[in-house]
C-alpha cells in the first residue's frame, strides 16, 4: 500500500514538473506547482505511516498552510500581471531580457 | 547552561531576535494602515530600522551571554548570530533605500517596510533552523514576502513581470526542496538535522537510494534559491525588473539566508554522506563561477550586470560549502558580510543615479560620472573593487576572497583546482568591474547628457556608510575575522557523530 502511494506520488510530481516545463500559461504553471506540492503531501502521509510516527502528517499541515498563503500571493501577482499585459501567457510577457 | 528547547519559555528565549522582528513587522503593518492617508512614510521607515536595531541588540546580548541549546529544532550558536547580523545589516540598508525610493520615484506603500521585516524574520528563522520543517517554513516566510516586494511597484509592468517570474520559479524550486525533504524523512525517519546526521552515519552500507534522491532534490531546491548555475535563469530578469531597493535586498539578505541554511543542512545533516554530494557541489561551484562571470562580461545594463555578478559570487560561496569545514563556514560568513556591504552599496548608487524606476540603465550613461558627481563615482569604484577582491582599495573584499581561498586550500580534502578556478574567474570579473570604473573616470561626459538627479539623504548615508565600512574593515579586519571565526558550524562526520539522547532514540527505532 505504501509502495503504491509513493509510486503514485512520484508520478504526480513528474506530471507537475513536465507541466511547469511545457505549458506557457502562468495559471496552468501555478496549478502544476500545486500538483507537485500535493504529490509531496501524499509522500509525507505514506512515509509517516511507514515510520508509524505522526511527524510526516504534521509536516503536511504546514505544507497545506503555506501553500494556501502562497496561492493568495501568487494569484494576486497573476492579476497584477494581467492588468499590465492583458494576458497571462508567458510568451507575451517579455519586457525583461538581455 | 544549555536551554532545554522542549520548554516553551526557553523556546521563546531562543527565538527572541526573530520574535522581535516578527512582532515589529505586525506592529508596523497596523501603524501603516492607521496612519492618515498621504502622511509621510518616514516614521514607519525609522520604526522598521529601530526594530532591526533592537533585534541586533538582542543578538549581541545573547551572544555575549553565551547561551547555548541542546539538540532541538533551533540552533543557538555563533553561526546563527553572525548570519543574523549579516541579514539585519542588509535589511537595514535596504529599508533605508526603500524609504527614499518611495518618496522619490514611484509610489511604494509603507507596507513595504513591514514586508521587508517579515522577510527578514523568515531569513533569521532559516539561519537558526535545525529542523527541516523550520527550514521549509523559513524559506516560505522569506520567499512569499519577497515575491510581493519584487512586484510592489504596482504602476510598473516590469516589476509585475519580475514578481511573476520570481514567484513561479520560486514555488517550483520549493516543491523540489520539499520532495527532497519528504524522501530524506522517509529514509531516516527524522526531520531534525542532528537525528538525520546520526541516522545517515549509522547505516553501514551507506545511504539508500531514497536518501540519495532526496539529497539530490534538496540540492536542486537550494541551488535555485542561491541562484547557482544552471538554476540561475530567473535571477537577471527578477533583479532587473524588481524595484532597486528590493533587488539589493534579494541580492544581499536573501542570498545570505539561503546560504546559511544550505551550509547548515548539508554540513550538519548530510555531513556523514559528504562523499555523495561533494562532487555535485564541486561542479555546481565551478559552473556558477565560470558562467556568472562570462555572461556578466557581455552585460551593459547595470542591474543585469550586477545580477550576473551576484551569480558569480554565489559560485565563490559554494567553494566554501564544498570544503565542508568549520573554517569554510567562517569564511563564508565573512564573505557574506563584505559582499552584502558592497552589493547593497552598488545597487544604492544605481538607484541614486536613476531618474525613474522604469527605465533600465546602461553603463555607458555613466560616462564621465567622476566629473559631475565625484563622490558617487568614488564610492561606486570602491564597491566594484570590493566585489572584485582588489587589495586595499577594495577594502574587505580582498580579505573575503583571501579567507575563502585559505579555507579551500587548508581543508582536509584541499580544493586546489577550485581555488585556482576562483582566482582565474576573479581575474575575468575584472573585465566588467573595471569597465564600470573606466567609464566613470576616463570617458568624457557628453555635452548633451541629461543631469543626474540629486541623491536623497538616506541613500547618501547608505552609500557613504557602506563604502567607509568596507574600507575601514579592509584596513583593520581583525574584529570581523575574530567574529566570523567564532561562528563555529560543526560538520557532522561519519566518525564523530554527536550522540544525543534524541538521536539515539531515533536510530534505535
Amino acid at each position: 500500500m505504501i509502495a503504491e502511494a509513493l509510486f503514485f506520488s512520484a508520478i504526480l510530481f513528474t506530471i507537475g514538473v513536465v507541466g511547469v516545463l511545457t505549458r506557457r500559461n502562468a495559471l496552468i504553471i501555478f496549478m502544476c506547482v500545486e500538483l507537485m506540492l500535493n504529490a509531496v503531501n501524499l509522500s509525507f502521509v505514506a512515509l509517516s505511516k511507514m515510520h508509524g510516527a505522526a511527524l510526516g502528517q504534521v509536516f503536511v499541515v504546514f505544507v497545506m498552510t503555506v501553500a494556501a498563503a502562497e496561492a493568495a500571493v501568487g494569484l494576486a501577482i497573476v492579476i497584477a500581471v494581467y492588468r499590465h499585459f492583458g494576458t497571462v501567457e508567458l510568451q507575451n510577457i517579455n519586457l525583461l531580457r538581455g | 547552561m544549555p536551554l532545554d528547547l522542549s520548554v516553551p519559555a526557553s523556546l521563546v528565549t531562543a527565538l527572541l531576535p526573530d520574535l522581535i522582528v516578527m512582532g515589529g513587522a505586525m506592529a508596523l503593518l497596523l501603524w501603516g494602515v492607521w496612519r492618515p492617508e498621504g502622511a509621510s512614510g518616514r516614521p514607519v521607515g525609522v520604526g522598521a530600522i529601530g526594530v532591526c536595531l533592537a533585534a541586533l541588540a538582542a543578538i549581541a546580548g545573547m551572544a555575549v551571554q553565551g547561551i547555548t541549546a541542546g539538540p532541538g529544532p533551533i540552533a543557538i550558536d555563533n553561526f546563527r548570530w553572525a548570519t543574523d547580523a549579516v541579514i539585519l545589516v542588509g535589511t537595514i540598508l535596504s529599508i533605508a533605500l526603500a524609504d527614499d525610493y518611495g518618496r522619490r520615484a514611484e509610489p511604494v506603500a509603507v507596507e513595504s517596510h513591514a514586508l521587508t521585516l517579515l522577510a527578514a524574520s523568515g531569513m533569521m528563522l532559516l539561519a537558526g533552523a535545525r529542523d527541516l520543517i523550520l527550514v521549509f517554513l523559513g524559506i516560505e516566510v522569506m520567499s512569499v514576502a519577497v515575491y510581493v516586494l519584487a512586484g510592489i511597484n504596482r504602476r510598473s509592468a516590469r516589476s509585475a513581470e519580475a514578481a511573476l517570474k520570481y514567484f513561479l520559479l520560486g514555488a517550483f524550486s520549493t516543491a523540489f526542496l520539499l520532495y527532497g525533504v519528504a524522501l530524506v524523512y522517509g529514509a531516516t525517519g527524522a526531520t531534525n538535522l542532528t537525528a538525520i546526521g546520526s541516522a545517515l552515519a549509522a547505516s553501514p552500507p551507506g545511504p539508500g537510494s531514497m536518501a540519495v534522491i532526496g539529497l539530490a532534490l534538496m540540492l536542486v531546491g537550494f541551488a535555485f534559491k542561491v541562484a547557482a548555475a544552471p538554476f540561475h535563469m530567473w535571477t537577471p530578469d527578477v533583479y532587473d525588473g524588481a524595484p532597486t531597493p528590493f533587488t539589493a535586498f534579494m541580492a544581499a539578505a536573501v542570498k545570505a539566508a539561503a546560504f546559511a541554511s544550505f551550509a547548515r543542512v548539508f554540513m550538519e545533516g548530510f555531513g556523514p554522506v559528504f562523499v555523495r554530494w561533494h562532487s555535485v557541489l564541486w561542479w555546481l561551484a565551478a559552473l556558477t563561477m565560470v558562467l556568472g562571470n562570462l555572461i556578466a562580461l557581455s552585460q551593459r545594463n547595470l542591474k543585469r550586470m550586477l545580477a550576473y555578478s551576484s551569480i558569480a559570487h554565489a559560485g565563490y560561496l559554494l567553494v566554501a560549502l564544498v570544503t565542508n569545514t568549520t573554517e569554510g563556514a567562517a569564511a563564508m560568513v565573512f564573505y557574506l558580510f563584505a559582499y552584502t556591504l558592497a552589493t547593497v552599496g552598488a545597487f544604492a548608487v544605481v538607484m541614486a543615479l536613476a531618474e525613474g524606476a522604469e527605465r533600465p540603465q546602461d553603463v555607458r550613461e555613466w560616462s564621465g560620472l567622476f566629473s559631475v558627481r565625484p563622490l558617487l563615482a568614488i564610492a561606486m569604484a570602491v564597491f566594484m573593487l570590493a566585489l572584485l577582491g582588489f587589495p586595499l582599495a577594495g577594502g574587505m573584499g580582498f580579505f573575503a576572497k583571501w579567507y575563502l581561498l585559505q579555507a579551500a586550500l587548508k581543508a582536509p580534502a584541499p580544493q586546489t583546482r577550485l581555488a585556482v578556478l576562483l582566482v582565474i574567474t576573479s581575474v575575468i570579473s575584472a573585465g566588467y568591474y573595471l569597465y564600470v570604473i573606466m567609464v566613470m573616470f576616463m570617458r568624457p561626459r557628453p555635452a548633451d547628457a541629461a543631469p543626474f538627479p540629486d541623491t536623497p539623504a538616506w541613500t547618501r548615508s547608505v552609500i557613504v556608510g557602506a563604502a567607509v565600512l568596507l574600507l575601514a574593515l579592509g584596513l583593520y579586519p581583525s574584529p570581523i575575522v575574530r567574529w566570523a571565526r567564532s561562528s563555529s558550524l560543526q560538520p557532522t562526520t561519519a566518525t564523530g557523530v554527536p550522540s544525543t539522547p534524541e538521536a539515539l532514540r531515533i536510530t534505535a527505532r
